[in-house]
């Protein structure tokens, strides 16, 4: 920093017009808890001089009240930023920090040790061009290492610098070194193909081969962590990559102008390209790019623009615009390694946003192949996925979108899983290649259709969907109110356990993920019955908010009535028609709702039953009554 | 530019990414504003909100709370961008603060901010129920923020909850939210403070003269210079008045906002006294030095 801090002093110009054409580096470090990793960071930051004197006297104060490095500075408080991890003394959250030297700037996210946060340093690895691992020169590769490279280079990461710190504490032993690195190495040539792996022997308390070589590993003849920083060459891959832009915005100010606007993630395009925009496969010419305000002739990945097309071609936010010479695949059904990030399991037949690029859609897991076990890279049967988990899943979505596999661009392969009623981001996923049978499914189109059937019957084919405990009425009620309906000369079916669960689903059982299942199959054969003009009775317990959900929003608006049987938990015991609830708390069922599992009562049905006030056939009076007010009953 | 493609520096990335935050957001936002505090970090979002969205203007609405103890000259230059940009400028102040006479001089800076620029901003947000507020906040400024998300989620009662934030992959930002709650943006999370006067400096963009030096009365006030605004400074600190060459590092409220002595009186002079007299750039607020931690306490709360 010494020529720097010269040139600052003599030549502020000179210094402003070097330090504006800095490239950018941005990395993660990770680690075990205590590996040093806030230690290292501080060290660099204070290395590099970003720590300003206010802040040092901070540091120093703060060093001797809560510091583990007795009157030393603890350089890990620099970046400890929220009270309770200062106060735990270890770090939950990503940080972001940032520094420079002479020829690069630097972002770093500096992410969590713990198990339960792996989630967070998947959330810095996404940006990440490279990636240090910490290790502990003590204790060697442990399974969170394996773990952290696993998850960096799943994530397209192809840099990794194996940063063996706490050499001071083995006497900066050359044997402790070469034992860590090869066994690492022999570990990564599991990972994905094409990691360059640099170690280098540290002490970021005392400094040792951070910013310069030190002379107390003379063995040791790679260069130092800055040294590498500094000239490790930022990926040009996605350069050479085919022209992609994901539609962000259309720019529609006036009648003579129509952009589309959006951040290029690969290639380069120019004024004259031809290119193609996905879904609809229109062919056109780029006429203008605008960088901000100003008109270019070629921008290149990375770059925010704004293109405009010699003809008028039907484009909307999430379509993606391509190379014509090159363009992306399109499809409905994928292959792709799912990250879950929820306390809430990931339930096959659940169905979720999913957003890619710009587009949102609807994605529904299919099926879980098998999960990677992160220590060992071993594949592991697995129906659902738990947090910190990774699995090879099947999805599909509920239209047709533009896509690349992951591996070949990171921005048009990657997507988020969103839960549809918290609005949470449950899960990341990126996609390995699309299944060849989604060209293959097309939806058979009727004549007599779903209007011709209830037209026939006289009535408004709905679902009636009773949830609520065992025993707390359901079928009871439902038998009550198709017998009623009968008698009126009105089409009904009932569904329920009965003659579901010994047929169509006797091959599920009671787990989550069955029960997701079961919901899932009991919907699609009540949609169909709504579709062949039917008044449908469902009478299950679905304890599940998100699969009354799906199955709400698998027929039209208007045509799914929830009706909540609601019998308190002690009365239902209490009757326990079918001894169920005795042999539950014996131990003798598993996962019995009320019991060991849980029941989400609905929050807004659009009927509810106190079956502590009214019969059963009271019920089904007042649900006649609810339909024919809205004119369900012709 | 002919056939060859020239490198992106650091500023051309920050540029890209904080225009695709700004698009993206808006695009699936039904009430996006932003937050202008008139300061360099508000006068760089503008700038590149104007790019963004080129040829059209941004579609939102630019908010200012005003605690009425900004400085007139901030006030000034806030006015003439309106009208110089042609967006719409919604101007908010609390109504019941003022009706109380709450200032810093009388009150104190803590009850003060609480009043006049926390529980104002709330205001603001509720009365036109905006979903989405871009915020001039940067990582580098303070510990807390360093690990706030670009798109920051916050409950119906305004509330932040550091141990419960969504994950942010790649580019993807989820502003999916409910009725009545809203999401803070910040799309300069990744510049530091240099990266703001490197690019202030590149395009050219305009900003409050008070960041220059020059000749300005100022009085010592809580062990900070302040300047004499207008005269709800105290009569017997008025009178201790002396003129000074000082400019401003950051801008609040005049009574607020300590002045550094100082002769720069160029960009290039600002940066280089910046790089080399090492404060970090919020010192001069009173507010953070209350007590460790308190920017987080404060964002809990619903500061910005």
């Amino acid at each position: 920093m010494s020529d720097q801090n010269s040139l600052l002093e003599t030549d502020i110009r000179g210094y402003l017009e070097a330090h504006e054409n800095k490239s950018l580096l941005r990395f993660i470090t990770c680690g075990s808890v205590d590996d040093g990793k806030s230690t290292l960071i501080g060290r660099m930051l204070y290395d590099s001089k970003m720590i300003f004197e206010d802040q040092l006297d901070a540091l120093e104060s703060d060093s001797k009240r809560v510091g583990t490095q007795g009157e030393n500075i603890d350089f890990a408080l620099l970046v400890d930023g929220l009270t309770a991890e200062r106060e735990q003394g270890i770090t939950i959250d990503v940080a972001y920090r940032f520094f420079s030297t002479d020829k690069r700037k630097f972002i770093v996210a500096d992410t969590p040790g713990h198990v339960q946060y792996t989630r967070n340093m998947a959330t810095g690895a996404s940006t990440a061009d490279l990636a240090i691992l910490l290790i502990d020169a003590r204790r060697g590769v442990l399974e969170q290492t394996r773990r952290h490279a696993f998850i960096a280079s799943s994530l397209g990461i192809r840099k990794l610098v194996l940063a063996i710190n706490k050499m001071d504490l083995q006497n900066y032993e050359q044997s402790v070194f070469d034992d860590i690195e090869s066994d690492f190495i022999e570990f990564a040539e599991e990972l994905a193909t094409g990691i360059e792996i640099q170690a280098i022997p540290m002490s970021a308390l005392e400094g040792t081969n951070i910013t310069t070589k030190s002379d107390k590993t003379p063995w040791y003849d790679g260069p130092s962590l800055m040294e590498y920083l500094e000239t490790v060459p930022v990926d040009d891959d996605r350069l050479n990559a085919p022209f992609r832009l994901p539609v962000q915005y259309v720019n529609r100010p006036n009648l003579d102008f129509r952009g589309f606007s959006g951040q290029i993630p690969s290639g380069s395009v120019k004024v004259g390209d031809r290119v193609k925009t996905l879904p609809s496969a229109k062919e056109t010419t780029v006429t203008r790019i605008l960088s901000g305000d100003q008109d270019v002739q070629e921008a290149m990945a990375g770059e925010s623009v704004t293109v405009c097309f010699a003809d008028e071609v039907d484009t909307s936010r999430g379509d993606l615009i391509c190379t014509a010479e090159s363009p992306a695949q399109v499809a409905d059904q994928f292959q792709a390694r799912i990250f879950w990030m929820a306390d809430d399991k990931m339930l096959p037949g659940r169905r979720y946003l999913m957003k890619i690029g710009s587009k949102t859609v609807t994605a529904q897991v299919n099926e879980t192949k098998y999960r990677i076990e992160m220590s060992d890279l071993q594949d592991r049967p697995a129906r659902d996925l738990s947090l910190n988990e990774v699995g090879v899943c099947t999805l599909s979505l509920d239209q047709a979108i533009p896509f690349d596999p992951y591996n070949e661009i990171r921005e048009t392969g990657g997507f988020i899983l969103i839960d549809r009623l918290n609005n949470n981001t449950v899960g990341m996923g990126m996609i390995d290649f699309a299944l060849r049978r989604a060209g293959n499914i097309h939806w058979q189109s009727v004549d007599v259709n779903k209007e011709a059937h209830s037209a026939q019957k006289n009535q408004k084919p709905a679902v009636l969907w009773f949830t609520g405990l065992s025993g707390s009425g359901k079928s009871t009620i439902a038998n009550a109110l198709q017998k009623r309906l009968y008698s009126i000369d009105r089409h009904t079916y009932l569904l329920d356990g009965d003659n579901v669960r010994h047929g169509l689903n006797r091959d599920l059982g009671f787990t989550d993920a069955d029960r997701v299942e079961n919901i899932r199959r009991v919907s699609e054969v009540s949609k169909l019955m709504v579709d062949a003009g039917l008044i449908t009775l469902v009478s299950f317990i679905s304890p599940f908010r998100s699969e009354r959900r799906m199955a709400r929003n698998m027929v039209e608006d208007g045509e799914f009535v929830e009706v909540f049987v609601n019998t308190p938990l002690n009365v239902a015991e209490e009757r326990d028609v079918k001894g169920l609830y005795k042999r539950a708390r014996e131990g003798k069922i598993k996962n019995f709702t009320g019991i060991d599992s849980p029941y989400e009562p609905p929050t807004e049905p659009e009927i509810e039953i106190d079956t502590t006030k009214v019969s059963a056939d009271e019920a089904a009076e007042i649900i006649v009554d609810w339909m024919k007010e809205r004119g369900m009953l012709g | 530019m002919g056939g060859t493609l020239k490198n992106l520096t650091h500023l051309d990335r920050l540029e890209a990414e904080s225009m695709h935050i700004m698009r993206e957001v808006v695009a699936d936002a039904e009430r996006p504003v932003m937050l202008y505090s008139v300061g360099k970090d508000s006068a760089v979002m503008l700038h590149l909100a104007m790019k963004a969205f080129y040829p059209s203007k941004p579609p939102f609405p630019l908010l200012h709370v005003d605690t009425t103890w900004k400085f007139k000259e901030m006030i000034e230059f806030r006015d003439r961008r309106a009208t110089e940009t042609g967006l719409e400028l919604l101007v908010h102040s609390n109504q019941e603060g003022i009706d109380e006479g709450i200032g810093p001089f009388s009150h104190g800076s803590a009850l003060h901010t609480d009043v006049m620029k926390t529980a104002a901003l709330k205001q603001a947000l509720d009365k036109y129920k905006f979903d989405i507020a871009f915020g001039g906040a940067r990582r580098d400024e303070e510990k807390s923020r360093a690990k706030e998300r670009i798109c920051s989620f916050r409950t119906a009662e305004h509330r932040w909850d550091p141990k419960n934030q969504r994950p942010e992959l790649w580019n993807l930002y989820n502003t999916r939210i409910r009725q009545g709650e809203s999401i803070r943006v910040f799309p300069l999370s990744n510049w530091t403070e240099l990266d703001i006067w490197q690019y202030i400096r590149r395009e050219g963009i305009d900003i409050v003269p008070l960041y220059y030096s020059a000749k300005r009365p100022v009085v010592e006030w809580e062990g900070t210079q302040i300047m004499v605004d207008d005269d709800r400074v105290p009569e017997e600190l008025r009178k201790t008045a002396v003129e000074k060459s000082v400019r401003f590092r950051t801008l609040g409220c005049y009574p607020l906002t300590g002045a550094v002595e100082s002769e720069a009186d160029t960009l290039e002079e600002i940066i280089q006294e910046m790089l080399l007299t090492k404060s970090s750039e919020r010192q001069g607020r009173v507010i953070d030095r209350d007590q460790s931690g308190s920017m987080e306490k404060k964002k809990q709360e619903g500061y910005f």
